[in-house]
């Protein structure tokens, strides 16, 4: 591992990696490998997940695609140095920032998104004219050993190295020296890594989770709405590897009126597009393992929470398959409304009155996302100042995650640090401050021994007061 | 007198929890996110700032023997120029960015929010006690948080002038100043914040990020680290020589994270260089340096010691070629250059924090872009002087640093329109200007879509027309997604 590193360290050293054209090379080459093996993609998530081709698409091949893309159109534009303004009393100079590579990094990447996970956080990295580590996670093991076998086959082995194996390969890559550390997965692991990165005063972007919410008010009356909401709850929910989701719905707020119009028009669209019951299930992935699986299945064995199941809640054991379940109103202090779902049961909570829902959020730590149902003015903005979260998506879910000019991050326990489209090129980047000054002219005033008339010529040209400066040379100010 | 004994005494965790629920309340209450309230405290600040300049400079004159014009220059006129700028453009800053969609989620907006973080921790050092306790906090304000600032106890009449102040001019329930040493710090580390800035060295650095990552915090940390000075030969040499002295003892003797550390510079130049930082120092500061009201004076004897340990190394000591003269008594020591060092000696592997500056030498100019690159460490700044524009290129492109600068030494500071902070063992993340008021904010994702426009295709069930048409669509191509559609619906 350390050989692996040092690998990595002397390819950076020597510069192959800072050329624009080796960049571009790279994403094109990563282009080509998901155009050629899209089959052997749609086999690994099908393998690991049970991911239909459609999702599979649309949630990973797609997403890469779409990014390696537009890194690739915008690689140009993103290297450049950004000019900075000068004031008139540096003249003649010029300053810029000018992106550069932070040397050797280490990516995570979780099992959910197997391969957009690994390979969108990779563009950004390789955008950015680092060297990579990809440590795939490996309870998708189909996927890892694809990634594997076939990254060595289209992307500069010296560069970019994928390596396998479980937490204890992840623990010992911790202990070395990385230029920075991207992470994806959850709080607990999060704290491990941000502890071991302290150590070589390492930065990290930590992509996390929570229990993001979806609200909805009284567009449910709006027949035409109300369905169209539906189906973006159902969508959004188990649509994405089945809820196993950063940014799946995890629970829902309605008003206690709307509450069986909500649970109706749901059922109605889970029967549509998954099927009528578990034995039919269709275009819906399965639970990753048996661990996630018994954990959720024990969210449900609490009998409170058991009987306020209102849908689905059958479960099959031998293909790790659980049905959409929704449950309403299970008690707030069990273990289903505290913890992250991250699956396929979907409590809805009533409310008295919607606008309670801000508090309710409020209550509990800041989502990755918050989505809202709703065509409030009034109510949006007070969604989008009274509360917290990654990101904030108006009457859909999940499609803020496709576009590239929204930063995709979380803040408090969510994570902090961001990336996509641009944010990615510059979560791998350190921006370096330059500044260019000239010989002449000289100010005698910076210089010792100190005087009054140079006290007060620095403190007028700190407040750019170039009127003062003038009065005072000319002899026309007291010093 | 024995209440205020206990005060200190009693900072502990509880207290430190105690604090931060006040702050919490006080955030949640909304109090510190309206543009008045963020506005009212700069304003309260700026006048701090000029009602109590004479106070500020004696604080300082006690903790650092800091000559009044740096402490009006760099602690004073800096903090206010800072609130200045904040107050001018904060408006605009707080503004939402509006965001370009694409055709996959059209109809739909979007634009970035910027919202604080909550209540932030600010831990400060000793060498700039105001300037980095306050510009932070600006940072800090201006986003819209709660603050809890901790400055140094190595600078005691500042932290305690510090806090004095905070609590006459500031909204005490929003913004507190926490004094005290390594178990108040460490009490106030054991807590949950939105954020931590600190600014000071490496070792201490570790142990802050180590304990934000139990709470998941982000950090912005600002460390320090050996700052190089390439000189080349075809200069204006005595422009280059002054600049270099001001950058050096002319920031706090020395004692500041952007100072020259130590010079590269050829072996045939080396003599002239020499020379001319004779001829300028004494035209600075005289021919007693040690008895110069316009240098610092080194903060204490421990940083005395570990300085005067340095110079008596001994393959070091014998290099000294200027300077070298120590007062222990007054804490003083005189602009010190030493020639030819050995790269193995403490003095070259540590940050030297102090008046002694070290000269290597290298045969060709351009060697001196190896040496700094293979020192195994980015510094926070790195400086050059030449006229040669492909060494400019060359230095611009290869160094990496926190900051660079060419023909100059620390005035990027003074530039708010530039990040300033580290990378590396320098640090991570940046502050000034704009970047304190994104430093301390989060940036908030907002995307609007209406019920129109509804893509049957994101539905299941699934098919390969559907897959076609979500193919084209990623693709943006309107001509495939025309093709799709005419297929799907022949299908």
């Amino acid at each position: 591992m350390e050989e692996t590193i040092a690998e990595l360290r002397e390819t950076f050293r020597s510069g192959t990696t800072k050329s624009v054209s080796w960049r571009k090379k790279q994403l094109k080459a990563l282009l080509d490998l998901v155009n050629e093996n899209e089959d052997s993609i749609f086999n690994a998530l099908d393998q690991d997940l049970g991911k239909s081709r459609v999702e599979s698409y649309r949630d990973e091949v797609g997403v890469v695609k779409k990014s390696a893309t537009y890194s690739l159109s915008c690689l140009d534009k993103w290297v450049a140095p950004k000019k900075g303004e000068v004031p008139l009393l540096f003249f003649p100079a010029k300053a810029e920032v000018m992106p550069e590579p932070l040397g050797v990094v280490l990516i995570f990447s979780s099992w959910n998104f197997p391969i957009s996970l690994a390979l969108d956080p990779l563009i950004g990295a390789i955008s950015a004219g680092n060297t990579v580590l990809i440590k795939p996670s490996e309870l998708a093991p189909a996927c890892l050993s694809f990634l594997v076998q076939t990254i060595p086959q289209y992307l500069d082995n010296k560069a970019i190295k994928v390596i396998g194996g479980g937490a204890d390969v992840g623990e010992r890559l911790l202990e070395l020296k990385w230029d920075k550390i991207f992470f994806t997965g959850s709080p607990r692991v999060g704290r491990l890594v941000m502890t071991a990165a302290a150590k070589h005063l390492t930065p990290v972007t930590l992509e996390l989770g929570g229990k993001c919410p979806a609200i909805v008010d009284n567009t449910l009356s709006n027949p035409s709405k109300a369905k169209v909401t539906a189906k973006r709850i159902v969508g959004g929910k188990w649509g994405p590897c089945t809820g196993q989701a950063c940014i799946a719905i995890d629970y829902v707020l309605v008003e206690e009126k709307l509450a069986s119009t909500l649970i109706d028009i749901l059922k109605k669209y889970i029967k549509r597009f998954y099927g009528d019951n578990l034995k039919e299930l269709k275009s819906i992935s399965r639970i990753v393992n048996k661990n996630q699986f018994q954990r959720l299945v024990n969210l449900l064995k609490d009998p409170h929470v058991a009987s306020s199941v209102v849908y689905g809640g059958s479960v099959d054991e031998e293909k790790l398959v659980i049905e959409p379940t929704i449950l309403l109103d299970p008690p707030l202090d069990s273990e289903i409304m505290n913890e992250e779902i991250f699956g396929p049961l979907l409590p809805i909570i009533t409310l008295k009155n919607i606008e309670e829902s801000i508090e309710f959020i409020n209550s509990k730590p800041k989502p990755l996302v918050i989505y809202a149902f709703t065509e409030d003015k009034a109510f949006k903005k007070r969604i989008l100042s009274e509360t917290s979260s990654g990101s904030v998506t108006f009457n859909d879910s999940m499609v803020q995650f496709l576009c590239d000019s929204l930063p995709f991050g979380g803040v408090g326990q969510s994570g902090f640090g961001r990336y996509h489209g641009k944010y990615s090129f510059d979560t791998f980047s350190h921006e370096k401050a330059v500044l260019h000054r000239a010989f002449y002219p000289e100010l005698e005033p910076r210089y010792p021994p100190w005087t009054n008339f140079k006290l007060m010529f620095i403190k007028l040209a700190y407040g750019f007061n170039y009127f003062g400066l003038m009065l005072l040379m000319l002899g026309f100010k007291k010093s | 007198m024995a209440s205020e004994e206990e005060k200190k005494a009693v900072f502990d965790a509880e207290s430190a929890k105690e604090v931060v629920k006040e702050l919490r309340a006080s955030f949640a209450a909304g109090k510190t996110k309206s543009y008045e309230w963020r506005s009212t405290q700069l304003n309260a600040m700026l006048k701090m700032m000029e009602e109590n300049e004479p106070q500020i400079i004696a604080a300082l004159r006690d903790d650092l023997s800091k000559p009044e014009l740096e402490s009006s220059i760099y602690e004073i006129a800096m903090v206010k120029s800072s609130c200045t700028v904040a107050l001018k453009k904060m408006k605009h800053w707080m503004m939402p960015e509006k965001a370009k969609t694409s055709l996959i989620t059209f109809p739909s907006s979007a634009e970035i929010v910027s919202e604080p973080l909550g209540v932030v921790l600010v831990i400060s050092a000793w060498n700039y006690p105001f300037l980095l306790s306050l510009d932070p906090v600006i940072g800090a304000i201006a986003a819209g948080n709660a603050v809890v600032l901790k400055p140094s106890e190595i600078a005691p009449a500042t932290s305690s002038l510090l806090a004095r102040l905070a609590a006459d001019y500031l909204d005490r329930s929003c913004i507190k100043v926490v004094e005290g040493a390594v178990p108040e710090t460490s009490a106030l580390l054991e807590q949950k914040w939105d954020k931590i800035l600190y600014t000071g060295n490496g070792r201490i650095a570790r142990i802050v990020m180590a304990a934000a990552a139990k709470h998941l915090t982000p950090v912005v940390l600002e460390l320090g680290g050996k700052c190089p000075v390439i000189v080349d030969s075809d200069i204006n040499l005595q422009v280059a020589t002054r600049r270099i002295i001001a950058g050096k003892w002319g920031c706090n003797n020395g004692q500041a994270c952007v100072s020259p550390d130590y010079i590269i510079t050829t072996k045939n130049y080396a003599q002239k260089l020499v020379d001319s930082f004779k001829c300028e120092l004494e035209r600075f500061y005289g021919k007693n340096p040690l008895e110069s009201k316009d240098l610092s004076r080194i903060v204490n004897s421990n940083h005395f010691a570990r300085l005067s340990k340095l110079l008596d190394e001994d393959k070091v000591s014998s290099k000294i070629v200027h300077g070298g003269e120590r007062d222990e008594a007054n804490l003083r020591i005189a602009p010190t250059i030493l020639l030819d060092v050995p790269q193995d000696s403490l003095i070259m592997t540590e940050e030297i924090f102090g008046p002694l500056l070290p000269i290597i030498l290298v045969h060709k100019v351009e060697d001196s872009l190896d040496v700094i690159n293979s020192s195994g460490t980015k510094p926070l700044a790195a400086y050059l002087f030449t006229n040669n524009k492909k060494l400019k290129e060359k230095f611009v492109a290869t160094v990496s640093a926190g900051g660079l600068v060419v023909n100059d030494t620390t005035v990027h500071l003074a530039e708010h329109t530039l990040p300033f902070g580290g990378v590396g063992d320098s640090g991570m993340g940046a502050y000034h200007g704009k970047f304190s008021f994104d430093t301390f904010s989060h940036k908030k994702a907002v995307l609007y879509r209406g019920f129109a426009g509804d893509a049957f295709v994101r539905y299941p069930p699934y098919s390969r027309g559907k897959l076609r048409l979500l193919q084209a669509l990623f693709n943006g191509s309107f001509l495939g997604i025309i093709r799709a559609l005419l297929g799907w619906s022949k299908s």
